[in-house]
């Protein structure tokens, strides 16, 4: 459905993106995950044919979005970062403005229009002027407006910042629904919203991709599951001591003590059965195990460690190149 | 061409649901009635409309900057522009759309003051040649300063600034005739054919000569045109 290739974007002389590539499948969801300012909305911008790459292209659905733009601009549904709306238009004129640029048979708009509303639980709001609405509220009418004209494939740029938990909830909720009948690129900087609507992830950071994979597979690579929490019945010292004598165990912290019952973080390696190794060693000790629970490693953990060790590896390279 | 009708008509909506064409409108009929009125006193008065048109031309001017500064400016502030241009939509069908309705209110502020030619033909005998060619010059002049207006406001996303440049384009237009009598030769000639009062003193009179309206026309297409290669130029920048 979308096939970018090498897109660069220069602001003058700040590159806000470099070489991006990715492509996205027919039905597939795509996260495209990264801090404030790291390109995302360039990106989007590119692919909805508002502004050209410097270098590079990118195809929607096998058109280019420079010279057939139009053709590409069709098949999208655009929800733009700050949710532009006009605000003296009600939201069902506004829907049937959008809805006839979008070159909707006029029939078929009226009783989509109807669908849409429902779709978005907006029946009360219906006739009501945008700029009266609140902010979660406005935010489904972006939505609405983006999916009215059944584009295959949406865009969305950071549909959930600055609404309430509550309506965040609500929106991801439609979002996931959106995701079975549509492809969608969806950014965020809010990793675990990511996590749980994309089936891939793109993170992108300082204009430039760190990784693109599935969400697990991300973790995987970056040696998840290795870090357990554990509550053990027993004196804290001589179990940490236990623990960091197994092979394989790289740190134990001790995380709080409440009556004789420590809760203890532990890191292992990769590739070894940590958990086993653990119960092995509290049931030899003597001591009473209590409760065991791997964590993942978050998207925080991972985008951080992605993050850091390009910064790493960049500021390496800068010893290099100053020691040289 | 349902592109553009959508665009006029939700700018005609937000036209007439906000104060400003009504203030507009009230200003204009208030303004060229009284110079009406006064051109109708006298010792020797005329049964014309000469002693609005003449002035209201200029009045129209003003006018066209004022309706037409939030056109393209608004829309660069609340960022709609960026759904707008991603809409399957012609970059000139926007201005074309936005263009026809600021339009229309102008021919709706005109209609309006149809009345003093009507009182005319009721209390008097005019001639009816220089009210008709007195209108035209209005609706052309009206035209040209609509489109210096759009032109101006994709400039900006800041109206104040747009009315500013617009208003600015539009003065040029009018001072060159009086900066062509310190100057002579070929200057002078420029500087003259450029002004729009040259191109609307025969119309005043009653001349209908295809070269004046001609003249406001292409100044209105031109701006147009340089309006849309401004919105196209984000694809390219």
């Amino acid at each position: 459905m979308i096939e970018a290739k090498g897109l660069t974007k220069y602001y003058g002389n700040f590159p806000a993106i470099e070489n991006v590539s990715f492509d996205v499948k027919s039905g597939e969801v795509l996260g495209f995950l990264g801090p404030n300012g790291s390109g995302k909305t360039t990106s989007m911008r590119i692919l909805t044919g508002f502004m050209p790459p410097t270098s590079g292209n990118a195809e929607i659905g096998g058109y280019d979005v420079v010279t057939k733009s139009r053709d590409a601009r069709r098949l999208i549904g655009y929800l733009p970062e700050s949710v532009p709306l006009y605000t003296d238009m009600t939201i069902r004129s506004y829907l049937s403005f959008m809805g006839t640029l979008k070159d909707m048979p006029r029939a078929k708009l009226r009783s989509r229009i109807d669908d849409v509303i429902d779709h978005l639980s907006l029946q009360d709001y219906a006739d009501t002027y945008v700029g009266r609405l609140s902010k979660g509220y406005r935010q489904r009418v972006g939505i609405a407006q983006a999916i009215l004209h059944e584009p295959p494939l949406l865009i969305l740029d950071e549909p959930t910042i600055g609404i309430d938990p509550r309506q965040v909830v609500e929106t991801r909720q439609i979002i996931k629904g959106l995701g079975g009948t549509h492809t969608v690129l969806i950014s965020s900087h809010v990793l675990p919203e990511v996590s749980m609507i994309a089936d891939r992830v793109l993170i992108i950071h300082e204009g430039h991709v760190v990784a693109m994979d599935k969400m697990e597979n991300l973790s995987n690579t970056l040696g998840g599951n290795t870090r357990v929490s554990i509550e053990v019945r027993g004196p804290e010292k001589a179990i940490e001591k236990a623990l960091l004598s197994v092979d394989g165990i790289q740190e134990v912290v001790i995380e709080e003590v409440t009556g004789g019952v420590v809760r203890l973080q532990v890191q292992g390696t990769a590739g070894r059965p940590v958990r086993e190794d653990i119960a092995k060693t509290i049931v030899d000790g003597g001591w009473g195990l209590y409760e065991m629970n791997p964590f993942g490693l978050t998207l925080e953990e991972i985008f951080l460690r992605l993050t850091t060790t390009e910064q790493a590896s960049l500021d390496s390279d800068d010893e290099e190149e100053s020691s040289a | 061409m349902r592109n553009i009708w959508a665009i006029t008509y939700k700018e005609l909506n937000t036209y007439l649901s906000s104060p400003i064409a009504y203030v507009l409108a009230a200003v204009f009929i208030g303004l060229a009635g009284l110079l009406f009125s006064l051109s109708l006193g006298g010792s020797f008065p005329e049964a014309t409309v000469r002693g609005f048109v003449g002035p209201g031309v200029v009045l129209l001017l003003v006018v066209g900057s004022l309706l037409t500064m939030r056109l393209l400016a608004e829309e660069q502030k609340l960022g709609t522009l960026e759904l707008l241009l991603t809409s399957p939509i012609i970059d000139a069908q926007v201005v074309l759309g936005k263009f026809l309705a600021s339009f229309l209110i102008i021919v709706g502020m005109l209609v309006l003051s149809l009345y003093f030619p009507i009182l005319l033909f009721v209390f008097g005998d005019p001639d009816p040649m220089p009210i008709v060619t007195g209108y035209l010059a209005m609706v052309v002049v009206g035209m040209t300063a609509l489109a210096i207006g759009i032109f101006s406001s994709s400039l900006t996303s800041n109206q104040i600034v747009a009315v500013v440049i617009s208003l600015g384009i539009n003065f040029i237009l009018v001072i060159t005739d009086i900066a062509s009598r310190y100057t002579s030769g070929l200057l002078a000639d420029v500087l003259r054919y450029v002004s729009v009062s040259a191109h609307t003193s025969d119309l005043l009179l009653g001349i209908l000569d295809s070269r004046h309206i001609l003249y406001f026309l292409s100044i209105t297409v031109f701006f147009l045109f340089v309006t849309v290669r401004m919105l196209e130029s984000r694809r390219w920048r």
